[in-house]
Formats: structure tokens, C-alpha cells, sequence
């Protein structure tokens, strides 16, 4: 029953790949035979809309299809390490380290990063328009006694933001009215913040994406302390089964090449006018 | 098996957090099926024994209420309830209050429905013996709540099921807000996407445990009538 079954489910698929290449033979490549490559990203790459510009010209050129699946940093880490993905695209250079000394992770590559904005009610009343980096600012927002809006979700964010307090500084969400730790993700946070006219740390790209929809503005970016790097990392096939570790190769050397680094250059610059995130020097 | 473990563990450490968790999903749940209640047991009975023009209608509009997505119910409650919405200026998003709104939007046409189709079902029997006996009309409805209770009561339970176990709506219009609005299904949400899986697990244990708890107490207070 099982070898009728496995027999089936072979001429179906072969069908289908035929169908399917006879639509597209003269754009697309032969499908290598582990088509599939899981990639398991944080929110705010996938949120961005970067992923979904990127992919289908790598899918297109190699024949792969990569399955994204997108959670806070510490989510995206944890399905890797249980062995649901093949590679990991982050933002959380501690994590990162962690996850590669306890074998899980190959190579730390890191290859684009961005700024970490704060955004915030328009008449500023914490007044950190003019500040010199995110330090200051959450100096001057807690002083004030505005709402600060914290992700709270262990996320790459989250844990930028409580680098940006400082160790032992970090505010108390029980004991400090205002300081609201949401435990959800970047969008919800900005709709929060909107809602209850406070401040927010945030990247770039999501605040962008919804800007039009917001009331709060951007305040403060580019601080020395708010640059935020994203690093590629492949899962070891010592250490975790059944992985597509050629894809995860391939799309991994995909994304260092050439065309990625100009298509990642020019993201952002049609919608926005600037571009979202810039290429570490290599 | 960690879970378990964990999930008792955790109960006896009297962790702060945790129980304050608790505590919100209780005020949340407990007062949404008592209002719940009170507003869907009188309807559904009302649709159970009365006949009157676009009584169909009525039965039609709330079994689809039944299915409402919670996430829909949500956003609703939240496109009111923002700062700029029409009641935007009572400043209820965000806090415990508007989550028993939304529940309430939730729960109350299940509570309606059941009600109605079990005292269609069951009632009349009663109705018809109680006339015969020449009950007068209170004692008659005093007889059908009694002889019904067991029912009744099955109907409040499902009704706080209902709103223990909600996550969709709760968390757009309550905002998983830590020390304030979390509940325990928000609060698993929320490890689920950290990564903590197992810790997630445990939680829900807890959570299981709570309606386990809550049921087993309200069985007492009824007194469940035998079946002889």
C-alpha cells in the first residue's frame, strides 16, 4: 500500500514539475533535488518586505524554493535548533554567538545592517529631537515620564533596546508606569505607541512600512549606538538531521554575491527614497 | 513529560508574575461569562418559548454570531475603542475592561444559541405538565430552570471556556500589556514566539489546570441532579 502510495505521489509530483516547467522552461533552472530550503527569519526582515524582493529572483534563478518562516529572534533561533530550518537570517550578535557555540550554527556571517530608529509623539515632549545617541534619549524619555512602548518579547530588538538602558538600568514593567512592555512584535508596538502617544524603539524599515498609517514621528536614528547588523548563519548538519544543507549553502552564497548586494542596495530607494539597509564592507 | 515538570514547578514557586497572570485571566474570564450570562440566558429563552415575527431572522443572525472569529471581534472592539474611534475618549483600550468587551461580542450569541435550543428541546414537556398541574406561570419557570439546571449549567461552563482559552481578540484590544493586561494565553503566545516551547507548555498545563478547578468548584455549588 505504502510502495502504491509512494508510486503515486512520484508520477504527481512529476507531473506537476512538468506542468510547471512547461509554463516557465525558458526563465526558470531545473529544480535541484532538495527543492526546498527553510529559512527562519525575525519579523522585521520578513515585515520589511525585503525577503519577499529578494527571494523570487534566487528562487527563479536556482530552482530553489525557500519557505520562510518569521518570529521574534529568539523563536527563529529556537526552530532552528530543533531542527525545523536550514539556515537562520538574525539580528542578535550574543544570541548568534550562543546558538554557534553550542554547535547548532556553522559561521556567523554578517552581512547588512541598518539603524535602529526611535520614533515618537510629534511635539517631542521628552525633547530628544537633538540628542547625540539612543542612550541620551532614553535618559530624557524616562526623566519626562513618557510612555515608552518596550517590544518585551526577547526579540533582536528587545534585546537591543535593553543594551541601549544599560546592564542593571533596564526600567521595571512593574514597578514604572510608564514604561509598557508589550510582548508582541514591531508592528504591534508602533500601533501601540501611536494609540498612547509614546516612544518606541524600532527598525527602520517596519516604522517606513507604516508611516502612513501613524501619527507618531521619527525622532532620533543614525546613533553609534543603533546600528543594527544581520548576520547569516547556516545550522550544522553535525549537530541537527535532515537538513538541505546545499541549499542553505547556495542561497547563503547567493545572498554575499553580487546581485544580492545591488538589489539590497536599491531596496527601499522607490518606495522610501533612501535605502533600508547597507552592505557591510566586505 | 518537561512540562509537567516544569508546570508545577513553577505553581509552587509562587512566582509574582505568574499568579498576577492568573489573576487577570480569572477577573477577565469569570466577569465576562457572569455579563455574558445575564444577557444571553434571557434572550435564549426568550427565542426558546416565544414565537414572533422575525424570530428566524434572530436565530439566523446569532448561530452566525457563533462563528464570529475572534480576531474580527478584536479588531471591532478595537476600531471603537481607539484613541480617535467613537469612544475613543473614555480611554478604555488597553485594559481589562475593553478584553471583557470583546469577550462578551464573543460569547454571548453562544450563550443565546444554547440556551434557546435547549429550552426548545427540553422544556416543553415541563411546560406542558407544569400547565396541566395548573402551576402558575413563575412556579412553571422556576420548575423549568430546575429540571433544566444541569443543562443551564453546561451553558455557563462552555461560555467560560470560551473565554479562558481566547487569544485572538484579547491580544489586539487588551495588548499582552506585562503586569497589566497579559493573560495566560497572551502570555503563551508570547513565550511561543520567544522560543520556550516547553516553558509555553507548561503554562498552558496551568491553564488547563485553572478551568479543571474552576469547573470541579462549580459542580459542588450546582449539585449536579442525578439521573434516576
Amino acid at each position: 500500500m505504502k510502495k502504491v502510495l509512494a508510486i503515486l505521489l512520484a508520477v504527481v509530483m512529476v507531473l506537476s514539475f512538468a506542468a510547471c516547467g512547461a509554463k516557465t522552461e525558458e526563465t526558470t533552472a531545473a529544480a535541484p533535488e532538495n527543492a526546498v530550503i527553510r529559512l527562519s527569519t525575525t519579523t522585521s526582515v520578513n515585515d520589511s518586505g525585503l525577503l519577499p524582493y529578494l527571494l523570487p529572483v534566487f528562487e527563479k534563478e536556482t530552482g530553489y524554493k525557500v519557505e520562510v518562516q518569521s518570529a521574534g529572534t529568539g523563536a527563529a533561533i529556537q526552530k532552528a535548533e530543533d531542527g525545523n530550518a536550514d539556515l537562520i537570517l538574525v539580528h542578535a550578535k550574543q544570541s548568534e554567538e550562543e546558538f554557534i557555540q553550542k554547535g547548532y550554527g556553522v559561521e556567523r556571517l554578517p552581512f547588512m545592517y541598518n539603524y535602529f530608529v526611535i520614533v515618537g509623539p510629534k511635539d517631542d515632549p521628552a525633547g530628544i529631537k537633538n540628542c547625540a545617541d539612543a542612550a541620551s534619549a532614553f535618559a530624557k524619555i524616562k526623566e519626562s515620564g513618557s510612555k515608552f512602548i518596550s517590544r518585551g518579547d526577547d526579540s533582536g530588538t528587545h534585546k537591543a533596546e535593553l543594551k541601549i538602558w544599560g546592564e542593571g538600568k533596564e526600567p521595571n514593567p512593574e514597578k514604572d508606569d510608564w514604561y509598557i512592555s508589550a510582548g508582541k512584535g514591531m508592528g504591534d508596538c508602533l500601533t501601540m505607541a501611536n494609540e498612547m502617544n509614546g516612544y518606541c524603539l524600532t527598525d527602520k524599515a517596519t516604522f517606513l512600512s507604516m508611516q502612513k498609517v501613524l501619527s507618531i514621528t521619527l525622532l532620533l536614528e543614525k546613533g553609534e549606538d543603533m546600528k543594527n547588523t544581520y548576520s547569516l548563519i547556516a545550522v550544522n548538519p553535525e549537530k541537527v538531521d535532515g537538513l538541505n544543507t546545499e541549499g542553505a549553502k547556495a542561497l547563503i552564497d547567493w545572498m554575499l554575491g553580487d546581485e544580492a548586494a545591488k538589489l539590497i542596495a536599491a531596496y527601499g530607494q522607490e518606495e522610501y527614497g533612501v535605502s533600508l539597509f547597507t552592505l557591510l564592507e566586505k | 513529560m518537561e512540562s509537567i515538570k516544569q508546570a508545577f514547578a513553577l505553581l509552587l514557586s509562587f512566582d509574582k508574575e505568574l499568579w498576577q497572570i492568573i489573576g487577570v485571566t480569572m477577573r477577565m474570564s469569570l466577569l465576562s461569562t457572569v455579563i455574558s450570562c445575564l444577557i444571553g440566558l434571557p434572550l435564549g429563552a426568550l427565542l426558546g418559548t416565544k414565537h414572533f415575527k422575525g424570530k428566524s431572522l434572530i436565530k439566523k443572525t446569532v448561530h452566525t454570531l457563533m462563528g464570529l472569529p475572534p480576531v474580527v471581534a478584536g479588531l471591532f472592539v478595537y476600531v471603537l475603542f481607539t484613541h480617535y474611534g467613537p469612544f475613543g475618549s473614555l480611554n478604555l483600550l488597553f485594559t481589562v475592561n475593553v478584553m471583557v468587551i470583546a469577550q462578551v461580542l464573543l460569547i454571548t450569541p453562544i450563550v443565546v444559541a444554547l440556551t434557546s435550543s435547549f429550552i426548545e428541546g427540553s422544556s416543553k414537556p415541563v411546560i406542558e405538565t407544569a400547565e396541566g398541574l395548573g402551576f402558575s406561570k413563575f412556579k412553571t419557570a422556576a420548575l423549568c430552570i430546575s429540571e433544566g439546571r444541569a443543562s443551564l449549567f453546561s451553558v455557563v461552563l462552555t461560555a467560560f471556556g470560551r473565554s479562558i482559552a481566547e487569544v485572538g481578540a484579547v491580544s489586539i484590544v487588551g495588548g499582552n500589556i506585562q503586569w497589566k493586561t497579559r493573560v495566560m494565553t497572551t502570555a503563551i503566545m508570547l513565550e511561543t514566539n520567544k522560543g520556550n516551547f516547553s516553558f509555553a507548555l507548561a503554562l498552558g498545563i496551568i491553564l488547563l489546570l485553572i478551568a479543571f478547578i474552576v469547573n470541579a468548584v462549580a459542580s459542588i455549588a450546582v449539585k449536579e441532579p442525578k439521573h434516576d
